[in-house]
């Protein structure tokens, strides 16, 4: 029951925020790799978030429970002149969806910034709490 | 004589105690703002400040039929009974934490708590004075 808790619980969301973040920026920087290693387009990758107990207490943090990718079918382009063209002249884009990764950063960069404002009251909590009496 | 002074330190520190249990609730609550499934979690903290000073008449001996049961004495968080806000706006991923009311309530806890310490040096400060004014 202390409020030193309350940094675990903060570093845990801002890592996996920050594991989001890396997930979108990867999906970014990939939306038009067309053949990636192995041949096959890149595909889309997604964290998904669970909440974790914190070791020897009862709060709740967060943890990225596992990175997916997404099956969706890869975007298809029609470009016969292009090296990497399949038998009809369609390339294979990912299936990155440039709008749903410009919005999950936003998110991801907004909910990193409100848990290092957490982290900084509980320091200054604690900060107050060590000159009681004085 | 130190009856009065003591039950007000007492009285304070479990206060304090409940508020940093309050603000780990609401830390979890704002860690987990984008979980999927998960309810924002509260305590009523008036209610949990009666039961734990025994000013609300509830039995003061919990009932132990087993050496692991846990005593008042144990971890408060034994006691505490959390209920689940409901959320203001239904979300896809069924999370109901609202970032917006739990910021508002994990200052506003954060401030209680300040205060709490305040009155506690108060309390402390009445207790040095009046050590010193015996001399």
């Amino acid at each position: 029951m202390s409020i030193s808790t309350v940094f675990d619980i903060a570093a845990s969301a801002m890592t996996a925020q920050s594991m989001r973040l890396n997930a979108t920026a990867s999906n970014l920087a990939n939306a038009n790799t067309a053949a990636g290693p192995g041949g096959k387009p890149y595909q889309a990758r997604q964290v998904v978030f669970s909440e974790m107990l914190i070791p020897g207490t009862d709060a709740s943090g967060v943890q990225v429970s596992r990175v997916t990718n997404d099956t969706a079918p890869p975007r298809m382009v029609y470009e016969p002149k292009s090296s990497l063209a399949d038998a009809r002249g369609y390339v294979a884009y990912p299936n990155v969806n440039v709008v749903d990764e410009m919005a999950d950063m936003i998110s991801a960069s907004r909910s990193f910034q409100m848990d290092v404002e957490m982290m900084n009251t509980a320091k200054q909590l604690l900060q107050k709490t060590l000159t009681l009496g004085q | 004589m130190t009856n009065g002074i003591s039950n007000g330190i007492d009285f304070l520190s479990q206060a304090l105690k409940l508020r940093a249990a309050r603000q780990q609730v609401l830390a979890g609550n704002l860690a987990n703002a984008d979980t999927p499934n998960y309810k924002a979690r509260d305590f009523d903290f008036a209610q949990a400040l009666a039961a734990a000073t025994g000013s609300d008449n509830s039995a003061q001996s919990l009932a132990r039929t087993d050496p692991m049961h846990l005593g008042l004495d144990g971890s408060s968080a034994g006691q505490i009974r959390t209920f689940e806000r409901p959320g203001n706006q239904p979300s896809l991923d069924g999370n109901t934490v609202d970032t917006n009311t739990e910021q508002a309530r994990f200052t506003d806890n954060a401030v209680h708590y300040e205060a709490v310490l305040m009155f506690l040096t108060d309390q402390i400060k009445q207790m040095q004075m009046a050590m010193q004014q015996g001399a």
